[in-house]
């Protein structure tokens, strides 16, 4: 087999004495969708800071096709979509200028956009179906075009591992569905995409495999290994083929 | 028409007002174009601190007769350092770490001013002395305001970067961290440069209001730079001949000026104005005006 796209290896996070993350190992192939399953506060956004290097682990490594994350981060290897919480939506950027965020680490110093960057972000706003909402300001769009509008930023930037921290949240089932293809267009494209969510019952639709998280890893396989009643009553408390678990 | 050329021309005839206009239109550029990252940031606390933190090191240059800049300077980023390790080393939220340091080093300051021989210095620093400021103060503020454009000129998208999303930034390679220091060090210079204009006690304003009454206004980065320009150097202009003509004091009738454009982007700015969305909604719920 290849190298991992994601390989995380004996990970040990700790803010001051909460312990957030503990031996943390898993890797995933190129090409996968990995849904990031767990509870509030399991430690799923400490991982993701983790993976692109923002909080540097007490033990333990992590690689990205191969490479440190400070490495991975400047050869642009890794994207990273927010949690919706952690966005000014009344900041006055347009979608346009968003997704050409992604291409800074393609530009000169000054970041002046050129011809090859405003094709990246045009065919990257065609893909997820935003060219008509290109100029609208970003807290004018629906939860769901928001989340593509970054997912956008990502495919400009030429990601090929791609951190996506609840993007089914607040979406509703239509938007639902035309992430879940965008995401599908991307892995078929060969990226890597690791995706948080609380919503278990859409992981077997889109997910190749999962993980379940719990400070530890306490599953990871395909999706219906993981999801059975056992596991998800230890991690989540609740029973399988329940919606949302939170 | 006559009256109104002649409202303009008179002053300008003297040399002490094209001084004043000079330097409250520089200041005023300069203050706007980094008002804007404040508000976005919702830095507006830190730039007041950061104002009032340079008052030893001005009083300090005034008693050794140094350049004014210089004090203010070593002040005004040793205090935002300090800021920095208080809020890092220790509980303290950062909002308390920024009200402590701020109001000691205010505390030094004043203490240090009893050492002033006069109290028109103290009114000077404390209020502002745009009427007065000689060619070695002109000097260093268009060194400052010309090194600032400069470095605005080559990072700002950056900058605006690390305003909107600094995880981002940091993913693609950029540090946050040093982009941070970049603009606290703007900040910093920009104040001192403001401080001539209107004193320590209403930089603050010239650093939240015009970028303020932009982001009413405009929806797109780059216009509300441009607005916030054209504002605050608008209320320059008109706030040092209004002193004039009133004789009355130049730095708060800047502010004044500033103050009433902001009024008025509150109220009728077109989209976010309280009267135009009063009338929206009693108009007909649900036909939210389409962004541009
Ligand atoms: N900045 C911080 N300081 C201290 N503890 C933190 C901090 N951030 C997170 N934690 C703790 O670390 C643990 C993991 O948090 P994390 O945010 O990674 O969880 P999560 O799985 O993303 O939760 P959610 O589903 O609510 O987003 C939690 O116990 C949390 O309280
Ligand atoms: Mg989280």
């Amino acid at each position: 087999m290849t190298e991992a796209a994601v390989a995380v290896d004996g990970v040990t996070v700790r803010y001051g004495d909460v312990l957030a993350l503990e031996d943390v190992a898993f890797s995933v192939p190129a090409g996968r969708i990995c849904g990031l399953l767990g509870t509030n506060g399991s430690g799923k956004s400490t991982l993701f800071r983790t993976v692109i290097g923002m909080l540097t682990p007490e033990r333990g490594t992590v690689r990205l096709h191969g490479h440190p994350p400070a490495r991975a981060r400047a050869r642009g290897v890794v994207g990273y979509v927010p949690q919706a919480e952690q966005v000014d939506w009344a900041f006055p950027v347009r979608v346009v200028d968003v997704v050409m965020m992604g291409r800074y680490g393609h530009m000169g110093p000054t970041r002046r956009p050129r011809a090859a960057d405003r094709a990246a972000v045009a065919d990257a706003l065609e893909r997820t179906g935003l060219t008509d909402l290109a100029h609208r300001q970003i807290g004018a769009l629906s939860g769901g075009q928001r989340k593509r509008a970054f997912v956008a930023r990502g495919i400009a930037q030429g990601a090929r591992v791609f951190l996506l921290d609840e993007p089914f949240a607040g979406v509703d089932k239509g938007s639902e569905a035309t992430i879940v293809e965008v995401l599908r267009g991307m892995r078929d494209d060969g990226r890597t995409l690791l995706v948080s969510t609380h919503d278990l019952a859409s992981v077997p639709d889109f997910c190749d495999e999962a993980v379940l998280l719990q400070q530890r890893v306490v599953a990871h396989g395909r999706p219906e290994e993981v999801l059975t009643p056992q596991r998800l009553l230890a991690a989540f408390g609740v029973g399988a083929g329940t919606g949302r678990a939170v | 028409m006559e009256a109104l050329v002649e409202w303009f021309a008179v002053p300008f005839q003297f040399d002490f007002m094209r001084r004043a206009l000079l330097v409250s239109v520089v200041a005023g550029a300069v203050c706007a174009v980094l008002s804007c990252w404040m508000t976005l940031i919702g830095w507006s606390l830190l730039a007041d601190a950061v104002s009032h933190a340079v008052l030893p090191g001005v009083v300090l240059s005034y008693l050794f007769g140094l350049p004014f800049a210089a004090g203010a300077l070593v002040f005004g980023a040793g205090s935002v350092a300090l800021i920095g390790v208080v809020r890092r080393t220790s509980r303290v939220k950062a909002d308390a770490a920024t009200g402590i340091v701020f109001t000691a080093m205010f505390a030094i300051g004043v203490v240090l001013i009893s050492r002033i021989p006069s109290d028109t210095d103290l009114m000077h620093i404390l209020f502002g002395n745009v009427l007065g400021v000689s060619d070695a103060d002109i000097a260093q503020i268009l060194v400052m305001a010309a090194a600032t454009l400069l470095v605005v000129l080559f990072k700002h998208r950056d900058i605006t970067l690390f305003a909107f999303d600094p995880t981002h930034a940091h993913a693609i390679g950029l540090n946050p961290r040093r982009l941070e220091a970049l603009l606290l060090g703007l900040l910093s210079v920009t104040v001192v440069i403001a401080l001539q204009a209107v004193g320590i006690i209403m930089v603050v304003a010239m650093m939240i209001i015009p970028g303020a009454t932009a982001y009413l206004l405009t929806d797109r980065f780059e216009r509300m730079l441009v607005i916030s320009v054209a504002v605050s150097v608008g209320a320059s202009v008109l706030g040092t001949y209004a002193s004039f003509h009133l004789n009355v004091a130049t730095g708060g009738t800047i502010v004044v000026a500033q103050a009433l454009a902001f009024t008025l982007a509150y109220l009728f700015a077109p989209r976010q104005g309280v009267v135009w969305r009063g009338r929206a909604r009693t108009a007909r719920a649900g036909e939210t005006v389409p962004a541009r």
